[in-house]
């Protein structure tokens, strides 16, 4: 198996970059979503909720069709490039980013934003203060974006290529080392895989429940 | 519990009569993704069910993948295109009975713009034929884009003989990628990168009118693609459908199977896709 650290390197790169830029998009409408109290806000959680679902291959299909020559983006030159697994990758990511993000705004009490805004708190620093007090289930929602992601493997095969050196990563090498037959490396690549996983998860978690130690009674709001 | 014991007896009962015939008159078939994507086994395995009463649960993948399923005992019966394999497979003991089917032929397709000058018009030649060697050296010198399926396929097999046949190797070169996915695969993505491939023809008339690609080399007797049916070992694997095994083989070297290889693809593409080669 050669180019291991390659691919593997090139699947943390991709799949990295697409749950930063999901987390770009569904922190703030994800939150927007859940202090807003507009018309069609249910119809559109109901959208979000179910694109939490789509299946990889669905997004690597309308993607593809997007970014191929004769489609709408094909000037971009973009198919089979790493960048077009981003892009597919980040529409896998953003609903369930945006999702769990509304989700956790959602279950915070709602007395504390009313209190924020009376304690004289801009919109923006409101925004910030919930964010901060939710930081456990927003960065379970980062967990749940990057492992959606990270262990897709339809999208990245229709968009990327699988091309080795340039568009193989880790999810497509086990399928084809699958499809060779090779089922020593394909089991080999797939425990490389979930420890890589694992760790980044140890890590956020890590994060995560040492930030609930410290100070989550003691709210930071409290101190305005 | 009169009521419910005998509900289940019921159950049972349905069970038993639905799993007990499938059970023999399953079939399990390997064969290469290029026989499904051509939609060959599309036409031959529905008559073969009505012929025989077997039902096929057919697997389509690369030839590397197939020999392996084999060599677990996950198949009956295997219907392949890489020769040398096929015989170390029966030489190593995982194999019996096998028997020439058909073949057709691979094909080199690219960019309608040709740029390593593959193309040859009889009518208005300014240069002579191309030979298998001079065209993979043109493709080598011109360090134009070539997409190799790169998964141990039949396909992917002779590519790299024919590489060697050429006295090159393009390897590590960054005009040479690697797709490690099926024909069809391959194919969009060379016909996206403006590339050259190497396909079978059958693959190739399925896809034409999804690519834009053309051939621009073909006619050598070293692109013959042979397909062989090849039964997996009883003795290694004694639960393997050996009458199934037996009756797909007798039955895609008939008569009755060559013809349909024969004229499959004729009303369609205008050209036969397979030609039999079975000694009926």
């Amino acid at each position: 198996m050669t180019g291991i650290f390659e691919i593997t390197f090139l699947s943390l790169q991709v799949s990295g970059i697409a749950t930063i830029l999901s987390l770009m998009i569904g922190l703030p409408f994800g939150t927007w979503l859940a202090l807003g109290n507009f018309r069609g806000r249910s119809f559109i959680l109901s959208i979000i909720n179910t694109g939490m679902a789509l299946p990889p291959v669905v997004v690597g299909l309308v993607v593809a069709m997007m970014l191929w020559r004769s489609g709408p983006l094909g000037d971009l030159r973009l198919i089979y490039t790493p960048i077009a697994i981003i892009i597919a990758q980040t529409v896998i990511a953003a609903p369930v980013v945006t999702g769990l993000t509304a989700a956790a705004i959602e279950a915070l009490d709602p007395r504390l934003q009313q209190q924020l805004l009376g304690l004289g708190a801009s919109r923006g620093q409101m925004v910030w203060y919930l964010w901060r007090e939710a930081r456990l289930p927003l960065l379970a929602a980062l967990m749940a974006g990057f492992g959606s992601v990270i262990s897709e493997v339809g999208a990245s095969t229709m968009v990327g290529g699988n091309i080795r050196g340039q568009t193989r990563v880790l999810t497509t090498a086990i399928v084809l080392e699958t499809s060779k037959g090779e089922f020593d490396q394909a089991l080999a690549l797939s425990a490389l895989l979930l420890i890589i996983t694992y760790l980044i998860n140890l890590a956020l978690t890590w994060i995560q429940q040492r930030g609930r130690k410290g100070d989550y009674q003691s709210a930071s709001w409290r101190s305005l | 519990m009169k009521k419910l014991s005998s509900l289940l007896m019921v159950a049972l009962l349905l069970i038993s009569c639905n799993a007990q015939p499938s059970r023999t008159q399953d079939l399990i078939l390997v064969s290469t993704t290029s026989t499904q994507d051509s939609g060959l086994l599309d036409a031959l395995l529905p008559a073969f069910t009505a012929e025989t009463g077997y039902q096929v649960q057919l697997i389509a993948v690369g030839s590397g993948q197939a020999l392996k399923i084999g060599k677990m005992g996950n198949a009956d019966v295997i219907l392949l295109h890489s020769p040398e394999a096929e015989k170390k497979f029966i030489a190593d003991g995982f194999g019996i009975d096998r028997r020439l089917v058909m073949h057709n032929d691979f094909v080199i397709v690219g960019p309608p713009s040709d740029p390593a000058s593959l193309r040859f018009d009889k009518l208005n030649a300014s240069h002579s034929k191309p030979t298998l060697v001079s065209a993979f050296g043109s493709i080598f010198s011109s360090a134009s884009t070539f997409v190799s399926r790169g998964d141990e396929s039949g396909t992917h097999i002779k590519e790299l003989a024919l590489w060697r046949n050429a006295g090159l190797d393009p390897t590590g070169k960054d005009w040479y990628l690697e797709t490690g996915q099926g024909q069809g695969a391959t194919l969009s993505i060379a016909s996206e990168k403006g590339a050259y491939a190497l396909t079978d023809r059958a693959t190739y008339l399925a896809y034409k009118s999804n690519v834009n690609l053309q051939i621009l080399f073909e006619d050598d007797p070293l692109l013959l693609n042979v397909y062989h049916v090849i039964t997996v070992n009883p003795e290694k694997f004694p639960n393997i459908n050996l009458a199934g095994a037996k009756a797909f083989a007798d039955f895609i070297t008939s008569p009755q199977g060559q013809k349909i290889i024969a004229e499959f693809g004729v009303e369609k593409y205008g050209e036969p896709l397979f030609f039999p080669d079975a000694d009926t």
